[in-house]
């Protein structure tokens, strides 16, 4: 392996694409041990993704909800918080924002704001309780943040149970007003002018008329961007760092640790509560249903978080992965029979794979070693049969001066140059460790 | 040399790598029957590491140990005490709320049938080894009531009590007073009397001048040699330990002090449990000079830094910086009040590890406009900020603005905080235990950037646990004990045994 595999190997991006190889090889036993053939399964999966460019739509409809709550969760965890409450959080967006656009029927200027604006605030008054709750009171915020999901759940049902909002013989709410729709085109598409202007532009009507298009994905990429941008150029993201890293050095260099909790909190809070308000004016039926089990927006943001190894930038392709492995997932079942289970078991296994997270550069590290050991060995063992050191040679020549040694010939190369700054990297690399 | 009976421990061509990085290269040690033989090297040389390696903590790659001439494989602690060698570890490993006795026979029980415990005669062992070896300790006395140096001497009755011919004591002193490290010297040469053979890690070059016979030197792994403790003198151990000359003395000129830059009155503090660990606390510093607090760990030095920096309640009294009262603000205030603190944990208070060099340079001064528009921090000016620093302050490795403070060397980790806190210009500079750790030049640059400061006009407040440290460089020597100024002394003008005394809690007052 030369060097180059070895520094790519030590990027973060590395651990992220391994992890998505061994998931879709351990799909392939699993599917393989029960009678599938994982590569046709494989093809039907990809062809539910990628297959029509309504698929395509769909996975980025799907992938917006993931989007906003996996960066919540990986802003949260980067100031050391773990907002296992996205789902919760999510949720009463979706309920203010539904609430809201029943009752007020604005034009769209005013309506669309005011609907995803009143589902922020509600997920930032969750997220402003957790983070206080913590701040004051040291309660730790997984504990209240998952009494909330459940909270944010049964309150959901209630608000649908109500005669205000609940739609006669179904189980949701009335849909929102349509001047709250976020949906591009949503009435040109179906008019006739739309229609007669679409017939000729099979791929357009596919994808306009076929899917709920909206524009919550834009919205979701410059938050995700927007989140980056705040952690790493901005004071209040460079506190929120070093309070997540290290909350008694911030504490000491004069940096408030419990506003920024709270703070960090409220914003974690407002993308989930943006991501169901997107997710009400965005697709239909516009409005919320009873809920008998989670919908799992919120708890599959953290399996995106983490797929993107908490980078909000990164959660931008985590969540298009992540949302078309579930969305090509169906494809799976209905072309080939395999149960959709198989996804979960992928998904399953990247996310481990991602946790076991430093593994990878840590391989990377010690095979980086090992040469330079080997290298080492070698240059001494010329130095001790007295030969000259060789012309400096590069680091591919290494195995070759190790055989050269082991065999005892007196005229081993002996590497130099291209190895010896490896070597003295490296003592800073064990001291680190002992420490 | 040649393996032989005449010496207890022998240790040939030690090699230990921890990766590619050799801890131990080649190195040899000759202790002995019936001396105390010291190992003397820098923080990392691998002092340590040999000890554990005769210890059987670490297997070595390569060499050879004889113990009593024998040639033998050492793989475990258990191994080892097999063979007669005990280790007393820097930091005790005694249950707190067990007895001297229950502690020495822990592991090694006497049990009658059916492993009933059998305290009586477990007790009756102990005395007979306490008073064999004239130990004064009282075999029923709880861990925690008993004063340091007495845990010291538990662990010790330990070792022998597992039948030790051979004690490996791990920097012994580090806990004690001038006292007890007296009475550990004493402790050390009865042993030696008794047959006993002894071998100290060290950095502190004034014990082994009294207590060793003879002295290995290790620096960065590798052999410098061993010296008769006898036909030596202090600077040619420390000029072999460190590989260069170094000035052991700390050269000053006199103080002119100004006007009182913080006052303490009447200062009460609770620490986490709610004990009260500052008692009523009276201190004044003044602008140019250095007042060094010295005293025993856990005096109330660290609750008493906490309120100077915001960081805990303060009870009753006041704490002023140049007239205002800071007490009980929060950290941010305590700053911008122009106060400095260099915390005795780095790791914890003083770095965030994972943040680079150039981040961590501006905690505390992130927020100033130098760095940055608006909200916006401005990563070039805090690079080129760091990278100053790191150039005036010898910070290494050179260009080590973009990577992990974590990564760096303990020392140069201290000279990040010492060139960020001092870089502020500070009006009062706390500095806590700013040597801990460090190595002689590593201490002999913190004390040279201690005494520019206060030539620059600055209040210095050194609290250290090293009394070595403050009869050097402060101007002026405050003893605490139980959270209380016991008395305050001009440099020069009281000798260490005083201070000793005072510190213990003795003496007048």
């Amino acid at each position: 392996m030369n060097t180059t595999a070895i520094k790519v190997l030590r990027k973060p991006i590395a651990s992220a694409i391994i992890a998505i190889l061994i998931g879709f090889l351990v799909a392939a036993v699993v599917l393989a041990s029960a009678g599938y053939d994982p590569g046709a399964s494989f093809a039907a999966l990809f062809s539910g993704m990628v297959g029509r460019p309504r698929y395509v739509v769909n996975v980025i409809i799907k992938a917006t909800p993931l989007l906003l709550c996996g960066v919540a969760v990986a802003f949260a965890f980067k100031v050391g918080l773990f907002n296992i409450g996205a789902e919760g959080q999510y949720i009463l967006g979706t309920i203010a924002a539904t609430v809201v656009g029943i009752t007020c029927d604005l034009p769209p200027v005013l309506e669309i704001p005011l609907v995803v604006l009143s589902g922020t605030i509600a997920g930032v008054l969750s997220g402003a309780l957790v983070g206080w709750l913590k701040a004051k009171f040291g309660i730790h915020e997984v504990i209240t943040s998952i009494m909330f999901n459940w909270i944010s759940l049964y309150l959901c049902n209630y608000v649908v149970s109500l005669d205000v909002f609940h739609q006669p013989n179904t189980t949701g709410t009335y849909p929102v007003h349509g001047s709250a729709f976020t949906m591009i085109l949503p009435n040109w598409k179906l008019s006739d002018e739309g229609q007669a202007a679409l017939a000729n532009l099979p791929v357009l009507r596919d994808v306009l008329v076929r899917c709920d298009v909206n524009v919550g994905i834009i919205v979701a990429v410059v938050v995700a961007v927007l989140i980056g941008w705040l952690l790493r150029r901005t004071k209040v993201g460079y506190e929120m760092r070093a309070v997540g890293l290290n909350k008694d050095a911030a504490r000491f260099a004069g940096i408030n640790v419990e506003g920024n909790v709270v703070l960090c909190m409220v914003i974690s809070g407002a993308l989930c509560g943006l991501a169901g308000a997107l997710n009400i004016t965005g697709i239909s039926p516009h409005g919320i249903s009873t809920l008998a089990a989670f919908e799992n927006n919120g708890f599959n943001g953290l399996s995106v978080a983490f797929i993107a190894g908490c980078s909000p930038v990164g959660c931008i392709p985590a969540s298009l992965l992540f949302a078309g492995l579930i969305y090509g997932g169906q494809t799976v079942q209905q072309v080939m029979g395999a149960p959709s289970e198989i996804i979960s078991i992928m998904i399953g296994t990247i996310v481990f794979c991602m946790a076991l997270g430093g593994v990878v550069p840590m391989l990377a590290e010690r095979i980086r070693r090992s040469r330079a050991e080997r290298v080492e060995r070698a240059r001494e063992l010329a130095a001790k049969t007295g030969a000259t050191p060789a012309s400096p040679a590069g680091e591919g020549d290494a195995p070759k001066a190790v055989d050269a040694a082991d065999a005892g010939a007196p005229a081993a190369e002996a590497p130099s140059g291209a190895a010896e700054p490896n070597g003295s990297n490296e003592k800073k690399g064990a001291d680190g460790d002992a420490r | 040399m040649e393996a032989s009976p005449d010496y207890a421990v022998q240790m040939h061509g030690i090699t230990k790598a921890f990766g590619s990085f050799k801890a131990l290269d080649g190195v040899d040690l000759d202790v002995k029957r019936q001396t105390v033989h010291a190992i003397l090297g820098e923080n990392g040389a691998g002092k340590s590491t040999l000890m554990n390696v005769l210890y059987g903590l670490y297997q070595a790659d390569e060499g050879e140990v004889y113990l009593g001439g024998q040639g033998v494989q050492i793989q475990s602690p258990l191994d080892a005490i097999a063979h007669g060698i005990g280790m007393v570890h820097q930091h005790f490993m005694l249950v707190e709320n067990f007895t001297v006795t229950e502690n020495i026979i822990l592991g090694d029980e006497v049990c009658r049938s059916l492993g009933v415990l059998d305290m009586a005669r477990a007790k009756r062992e102990v005395e007979k080894i306490v008073d064999e070896y004239g130990f004064d300790v009282d075999p029923d006395a709880t861990i925690e009531d008993i004063t340091v140096g007495m845990q010291q001497r538990v662990e010790i009755l330990k070792a022998l009590y597992r039948g030790a011919d051979t004690l490996i004591l791990d920097e012994p002193t580090a806990v004690l007073t001038p006292q007890e490290i007296t009475q550990l010297i004493k402790i050390m040469h009865g042993l030696v009397a008794r047959g006993k053979t002894i071998i100290i890690i060290t950095h502190k070059l004034r014990e082994i001048m009294e207590s060793a016979d003879a002295c290995t030197i290790i620096r960065r792994g590798k052999y410098m040699g061993t010296v008769d403790v006898g036909e030596t003198i202090e600077e040619e151990l420390a000029s072999k330990m460190v590989g260069r000359c170094v000035t052991l003395s700390v050269e000053k000129g006199p103080a002119s002090p100004g006007e009182t830059v913080l006052s303490v009155k009447g200062l009460h503090v609770r620490d986490g449990r709610g004990i009260e660990q500052v008692c009523g606390l009276d201190l004044d510093v003044r602008a140019g000079e250095i007042v060094g607090i010295a005293g025993i760990e856990g005096n109330g030095q660290d609750e008493f830094v906490e309120a100077i920096d915001g960081l805990a309640k303060v009870d009753s009294g006041t704490i002023s910086v140049r007239g205002e009262e800071i007490q009980n603000t929060v950290p941010r205030n305590v700053l911008d009040h122009r106060v400095a603190t260099i915390p005795a944990d780095r790791q914890r208070l003083g770095l965030v590890l994972p943040f680079t060099v150039a981040e961590n340079a501006i905690l505390e001064r992130h927020g100033e406009k130098a760095f940055g528009k608006g909200a916006t921090l401005d990563y070039g000016k805090v690079r080129s900020f760091a990278n100053g620093l790191i150039e005036e302050y010898d910070i290494r490795p050179a260009g080590c603005a973009d990577s992990p403070a974590g990564g760096l060397s303990g020392g140069n980790q201290q000279k990040v905080i010492i060139a960020r806190e001092v870089s502020s210009e500070p009006d009062l500079l706390v500095a806590v235990q700013p040597t801990r750790g460090l190595d002689v030049g590593a201490i002999e640059f913190v004390h040279k950037a201690l005494i520019r400061e206060r030539d620059r006009g600055a209040a210095i407040l050194l609290i250290s646990l090293e009394l070595d440290e403050v009869m050097d460089v402060a101007d002026t020597i405050a003893v605490i004990h139980h959270g209380k100024i016991v008395g305050t002394f001009r440099q020069g003008s009281v000798s260490e045994e005083e201070i000793g005394l005072l510190m213990a809690g003795g003496g007048k007052r």
